[in-house]
């Protein structure tokens, strides 16, 4: 693997040794003190986000410093990056500057490949941490682990992803990775916030009825609704968005003993997830965080513990 | 309809085609050509003192007019110029563009078309005819000062806002009406600009997976739709620019049908790719109206055949590196196409039956001509008629090279694909423009 | 996973350096070195831990305690001691997949740690060991044994037990095999056909 650029580019094996990589580190960095290993010394990772998000940002930072990479956060404003220059000499100018990994967040779906594409045959690798509407691929990876501590296995697990999949780069990485993993996915959500083509994706249903899903589910994935969506008439209101989509404890009781509720965060609680469900313990949302530490590891230690690609 | 008048004075030396087959039929024959026009066609002609271009058997089609190309220039001659694009349309086998109005400043007034007109006189090497804004600055809100451009030396009779819609019905009612007394044609970029905001790529399948925001097929044919029954309502001639639905081409059927005074261009592109193309991100790939699917490609060109739409048009798009060499959604949609068009046809119609070489000449040269109302271009190839001639070889191959071509931005999708045939010579009123890949200036 | 043999190619010439019973001879005598050497059960004697290291450490670490188990009647607890994270050598080859580590219930604070691993060559993987050992605890003291020693040490790191010493040129290859990984017990040399070796 050179690169981390999507869910859909990772067969089984590659996402399953992630996996399995990123639940030896959980084990391997449990109760310790020191959480600190030398795996990467030496190595430079560079975070270049071109969009707000200090929970991924974080997450890849605290993934990379835990494996002793150095790490040097770009953001948008603090560099050239803010000044116009364009994304391709930005890549260029940090690869031939040392960077071993860029990891990418860009609102430009194809960011990541493009940045790809420009680093080739240098021995950069670029890792993407949100492209636009396209894919989010440690999300569905962490999402992944998660789901794989909880119920175990994934193969034959029944899956639905509940809200705005038509903007969601979280729903399309997830909906590769969980299809790839074997599990059934039910993509619910009203027709506005489903994408045209969207019956071609390997899910098992679409559905716009959630309350007709829950009792067969093993898990609830909840996407976030951005605001700017509640004001583009994507649906009426917040309130009937939240009526006919929202997690709430009513719901929660119907939905299996065993199944689970995750978020990719920031929740708008209240809207597409009731407080009380959020902080229930049938949510994994904590967890979710807590593994998307283990899983970047684990990428960082694909991407850059091994021979390079770009000899 | 008038014809643009071109002075007749030229003194060219007089030229003999030798072996050349008029729309690919019969026999080779010799043409003789003199005074701008074609003298005499027949076998074993003399050469006398004319110049001698052996044609060993290349078909002979009237030189190719382009209803649609961006020339850039005034305001982006860092992706071409008139001379750049006015080579490769004589190596394309053009001997007439019309160059859109999306310049900057935009050719929405007399001062602009008459100079983008007498640069591309002075250049020499194809007729370039303007094309006149609709509305003014392509805002889409006040027309043009139509008449006036009509009335200038660039004397200009196709009316566009390409690149923009004249999405206001009234607007556009009013332009169909008002170009009524100027003899001349709006060509419609139709793309309903409230089901396009943000739009990226074809609304689909592919789409969906790349998450990029889809641009619906129903944007472009609610549109057309609007605007044949608005043409048919005042009586008055539309052109619709760069159709790429089946559903577009259903439309301009039942229009037709119906007696719409519509006519109607295809691009070389929307004639042989799909937004299956788009998983590289590549900008390259990036056009609008954008490549639409395997189902609207075969439609295309089952129309084009048909006669439901009447030609071929290029949306040569010139972008400069830093244009389309950046993320999917910074990059400026366009392609290159002068160069490439004729091979395109050939693959995507000729070769699979669709259309033979009199239908070539038919959606190249003659339908462009009449729908632009140009007299001297899309002549039969006969003796009298004016030498605009395009010669091509039918059974070569060739590697497209975007550092071959002799455009100043490189944005060609066909980068690395072998093409078949190819324009070996292109004559403009008895004047060699391009030979063998090469231009005579 | 096994380190890939590199440059593969060619025909290769093998021969059997240990059989199955030498391997278990082997593995009873130094159980039997590790009892005397560390004078286990004896008041004031610390307590023992074996870590082997994976993949093949691991097995012959639980064989050794069951052998000292077996001759001392003393349970001495076993572990696994992952080492691939610490390693300096990573980009020389394709991403390694890891091994957990399994530490006995007790930690190895204060304890006489035995690292056991199937061949000691460089010297590399034992220091990448020792560092591991760093960031999980603070033993006593720690110990080497080693199935097979085959020189070419590249750091001043030497082993507490060894089972067998085989001096090899660098371009040849030891192979231990064990049951539980391999399928059969052995310790192999191989190398390809026509290359100068030293002689043993």
């Amino acid at each position: 693997m050179k690169h981390l650029l999507s869910a859909e580019n990772l067969d089984r094996d590659t996402a399953t040794a992630l996996l399995d990589t990123a639940d030896h580190l959980k084990r391997t960095l449990l109760g310790r003190e020191v959480r600190k290993l030398p795996t990467l010394r030496g190595r430079t990772v560079l975070t270049v986000f071109y969009e707000n998000s200090t929970r991924t940002r974080v997450s890849f930072e605290v993934a990379g410093k835990w494996m002793s990479a150095d790490v040097v956060n770009v953001s948008a404003t603090g560099s050239s990056v803010g000044k116009g220059e364009s994304l391709r000499d930005t890549a260029l100018t940090l690869s031939a500057a040392g960077a071993d990994c860029v990891i990418l967040r860009h609102p430009a779906s194809g960011a990541a490949h493009r940045l790809a594409t420009w680093l080739d045959g240098t021995p950069t690798a670029v890792v993407n941490a949100g492209d636009g509407t396209h894919e989010h691929p440690t999300q569905a990876l962490l999402d992944a682990a998660t789901l794989r501590e909880r119920l175990g296995s994934l193969a034959g697990r029944r899956v639905a992803i509940v809200g705005d999949v038509l903007h969601s780069r979280v729903a399309r990485s997830n909906v590769r990775l969980l299809a790839t993993l074997g599990a059934e996915v039910t993509l619910v959500a009203p027709p506005t916030l489903l994408p045209a083509g969207v019956e071609r994706w390997p899910v098992a249903g679409i559905s716009h009825d959630l309350d007709a899903e829950l009792p067969g589910l093993d898990a609830v994935m909840l996407l976030r609704v951005q605001a700017e969506r509640m004001h583009g008439g994507f649906f009426p209101s917040a309130r009937e968005y939240s009526i006919a989509y929202g997690m709430n404890e009513t719901r929660l009781r119907r939905l299996p003993e065993h199944a689970v509720v995750l978020h990719p965060g920031p929740m708008l609680r209240g809207m597409e997830i009731s407080s009380s469900v959020a902080d229930s313990p049938r949510s994994a949302i904590t967890e979710q965080v807590r593994n998307g530490v283990h899983v970047r590891m684990a990428v960082l230690y694909h991407l850059l513990a091994g021979e390079e690609h770009a000899e | 309809m008038t014809a643009v008048a071109h002075t007749a004075t030229e003194t060219t030396t007089p030229l003999l085609i030798r072996g050349v087959r008029p729309y690919g039929e019969g026999e080779p024959v010799d043409l003789r050509i003199a005074e701008g026009r074609i003298a005499e066609i027949g076998p074993g002609l003399a050469a006398e003192d004319a110049e001698v271009l052996d044609a060993g058997g290349l078909v002979a089609l009237p030189g190719f007019v382009d209803l649609h190309t961006h020339l850039r220039e005034p305001g982006r001659e860092d992706a071409e110029t008139i001379d750049t694009g006015s080579a490769a349309a004589a190596l394309g086998g053009y001997t007439a563009v019309f160059a859109m109005a999306n310049t900057d400043p935009v050719a929405d007034n007399a001062v602009v078309v008459e100079h983008v007109w007498r640069r591309g006189r002075e250049v020499g090497l194809v007729d370039v005819h303007p094309v006149g804004a609709v509305t003014v600055g392509l805002a889409g809100e006040k027309l043009a000062e139509l008449g006036a451009m009509a009335r200038s030396s660039a004397r200009v009779r196709v009316f566009s806002d390409d690149g923009q819609c004249v999405a206001d019905p009234l607007i556009m009612r009013r332009a169909l009406e008002y170009t009524k007394a100027l003899d001349a044609v709006v060509a419609q970029h139709a793309e309903e600009p409230r089901l396009t905001v943000g739009a990226q790529a074809h609304e689909g399948e592919t789409a969906a997976r790349l998450g990029l925001t889809g641009w619906p097929a129903a944007a472009e044919e609610a549109v057309v739709a609007r605007d044949c029954l608005l043409a048919e309502q005042v009586g008055a001639r539309l052109h619709v620019c760069h159709v790429s639905t089946a559903g577009t081409a259903d439309v301009l059927r039942w229009a037709k049908r119906r007696g719409v005074r519509v006519s109607a261009e295809v691009t070389p592109h929307h004639l042989l790719l799909t937004d299956e193309r788009l998983t590289s991100y590549d900008p390259v790939n990036k056009v609008n109206p954008p490549l639409r699917t395997e189902r609207d490609v075969t439609a295309l060109r089952r129309a084009l055949a048909e006669g439901v739409l009447d030609c071929v048009a290029t949306d040569h798009a010139p972008h400069a590196p830093q244009d389309k060499d950046c993320e999917w959604a910074a990059a400026r949609p366009g392609m290159l196409g002068l160069q490439t068009a004729l091979s395109v046809v050939v693959e995507a119609l000729v070769r699979p039956g669709l259309l033979d070489w009199r239908g070539v000449a038919r959606v190249m040269s003659e339908r462009p001509a009449e729908i632009a109302g140009l007299a001297d271009q899309g002549r039969p190839l006969a003796a009298g008629e004016p030498a605009n001639l395009a010669l091509v070889d039918p059974d070569t191959r060739w590697t497209v090279r975007a550092s071959e071509l002799a455009s100043i931005a490189g944005n060609t999708p066909y980068e690395g694909m072998e093409l078949p045939a190819a324009v070996a010579a292109t004559v403009l009123r008895g004047r060699v423009t391009a030979y063998q890949g090469g231009i005579r200036a | 996973m096994a380190p890939r043999p590199r440059g593969a190619a060619g025909p290769v010439d093998e021969r059997e350096l240990l059989s199955a019973g030498d391997v278990a001879r082997t593995i009873a005598r130094m159980a039997h070195q590790v009892i005397e050497k560390t004078a286990l059960g004896s008041p004031g004697a610390p307590a023992i831990v074996l870590l082997g290291i994976p993949r093949r450490g691991a097995p012959l670490a639980r064989r050794l305690a069951a052998r000292i188990a077996e001759f001392s009647g003393h349970r001495v607890p076993v572990g696994v001691l992952d080492i691939t994270l610490y390693r300096d050598d990573l980009r020389r080859r394709p991403t390694r997949p890891l091994e957990s580590t399994r530490l006995p219930d007790g930690g190895i604070d204060e304890a006489l740690v035995v690292l056991v691993d199937d061949v000691l060559f460089s010297g590399r993987t034992v220091r990448a060991a020792l560092d591991a050992l760093r960031d999980h605890g603070r033993p006593r003291a720690i110990q080497l044994a080693v199935l097979v020693d085959r020189g070419h040490r590249e750091l001043p790191i030497r082993a507490d037990y060894v089972g067998k010493n085989v001096p090899t040129a660098r371009s040849e290859q030891i192979a231990v095999l064990l049951d539980e990984v391999d399928g059969r017990d052995g310790v192999l040399l191989r190398r390809r056909s026509g290359e100068e070796v030293a002689s043993p």
